[in-house]
């Protein structure tokens, strides 16, 4: 295989992994790295770091047509990438201390929680009462637009949710990933956020924790430009599709079709990580 | 009062969009230049991605891109885009530290400048870890 035919097959991939992530709202990180180690055999921090620059790339684009739309909280967006940014320099610092065997344990897990957590309802906790005190001094409470106009929301458990973002952002420096799934447990169950809130806030993040492993990924040489563009391109490409489709149909069984091959793809790199195939 | 407050948040939020856009855009553009020269060039060659060497040492470095662009290196004008791209969200952070000091809004002024401290740290302090 020529680097001409190793780019298409990597930009194919990566764009497919594009329209799949965006469709199932996993993003396309938690598709492309087990497609590039297990199904390329490409080395797991090459794949960490080409997933981490589209990472940067599919938020910066969906991030820009979501906060024209009113839903962003920019305040808890902005207070909360304290802890992601922390974290996701702690993480890629803890990316070249661990063995790629114990990576690859760790991001089988986070596969297979995301998949659980992809297949079960979405649930909106939220509500227009007591909140944290701390909400209140840091001017977090808002609201958001609704069929019935502005709905007014109270911000719970900042602490707690501090905390959980500051998790979120070690396993995106680790991972190379968005790590959607952590988010949701600190935004939507901890801080208890309307669910069209916590989204696109959360996605408001994802550029700027990313931002702050890259330049440590960058310094270690896992981002190569033979890997980093064609995955960078096709996952952005596929992610304009994926998000164009999704206005027009729920994809409910593809949803959790998918979930089920998230989980296999989940179970094979913790498999791989203990027999250190990987 | 809120009124006011929300008007100019809204307004700060627009323009972060056409920024991360116009970001994204640029750095895209860049990648598919490099790329087009790197495979016109290259593409004939074998790829060994299965051992990790990690990306060229003067790929690793703002100062060592800009050479590889400037004598034009096709993989180094494709990593002169990612790094535009990295710094997308950066210039984000820069321009809400003015956007809220405009608004006098000490507080996410403190909020921003905390987080861009710790990114100018991760892209230049990397190397002093290294």
């Amino acid at each position: 295989m020529n680097y001409l035919e190793f780019t298409a097959i990597l930009a194919g991939g990566s764009f497919a992994a594009g329209v799949l992530g965006a469709l199932t709202g996993l993003g396309g990180g938690v598709v492309i790295v087990p497609l590039l180690t297990l199904g390329l055999g490409i080395d797991l921090r090459y794949a960490v770091g080409a997933s981490l620059v589209a990472v940067i790339a599919t938020s910066s684009g969906a991030a820009a047509a979501y906060v024209k739309e009113g839903y962003t909280n920019i305040r808890i967006g902005m207070f909360l990438t304290i802890a992601t940014t922390i974290g996701a320099l702690c993480g890629a610092l803890l990316a070249g201390i661990l063995s790629t065997k114990i990576i690859a344990i760790i991001f089988g897990v986070v596969l297979i929680y995301s998949a659980y957590l992809s297949s079960k309802a979405k649930e909106d906790h939220s509500d227009d009462s007591s909140p944290d005190p701390l909400a209140v001094r840091l001017k977090l409470n808002s609201s958001y637009p609704t069929l019935s106009g502005e709905k007014q929301y109270a911000v719970h458990n900042v602490g707690a949710g501090f905390g959980l973002m500051g998790l979120a952002g070690i396993l995106s420096g680790l991972l190379g990933i968005g790590s959607g799934a952590v988010k949701v447990l600190a935004m939507d169950h901890a801080m208890r956020l309307p669910f069209k809130v916590s989204t696109t806030t959360s996605n408001f993040m994802i550029g700027v924790t990313a931002a702050a492993s890259a330049g440590v990924y960058l310094m270690r040489g896992y981002i190569d430009p033979g890997i980093a563009m064609p995955v960078m391109l096709g996952i952005l490409g596929g992610s304009l599709l994926g998000a164009r489709l999704l206005m027009k149909f729920h994809p409910k069984v593809l949803r959790l079709v998918f979930g089920v091959v998230i989980m296999a793809l989940g179970v094979e790199m913790i498999y791989n990580g203990f027999t250190g195939k990987i | 009062m809120k009124q006011k407050a929300l008007w100019t948040d809204n307004s700060i939020q627009e323009i972060m969009g056409n920024l991360l856009i116009l970001g994204v855009v640029i750095s895209a553009s860049i990648a598919i230049v490099g790329g087009s020269i790197f495979l016109f060039r290259h593409g004939g060659e074998q790829p060994s991605y299965h051992i990790f060497h990690g990306a060229p040492a003067q790929l690793r470095s703002l100062s060592g891109v800009i050479e590889q662009t400037r004598t034009f290196h096709g993989r180094g004008i494709i990593q002169l885009g990612l790094m535009v791209l990295i710094m997308t969200p950066i210039a984000r952070v820069i321009f809400s530290v003015f956007a809220f000091l405009k608004e006098k809004d000490y507080l996410y002024v403190t909020v921003n400048l905390i987080v861009l401290g710790f990114l100018l740290f991760s892209l230049f302090g990397g190397i002093a870890i290294r």
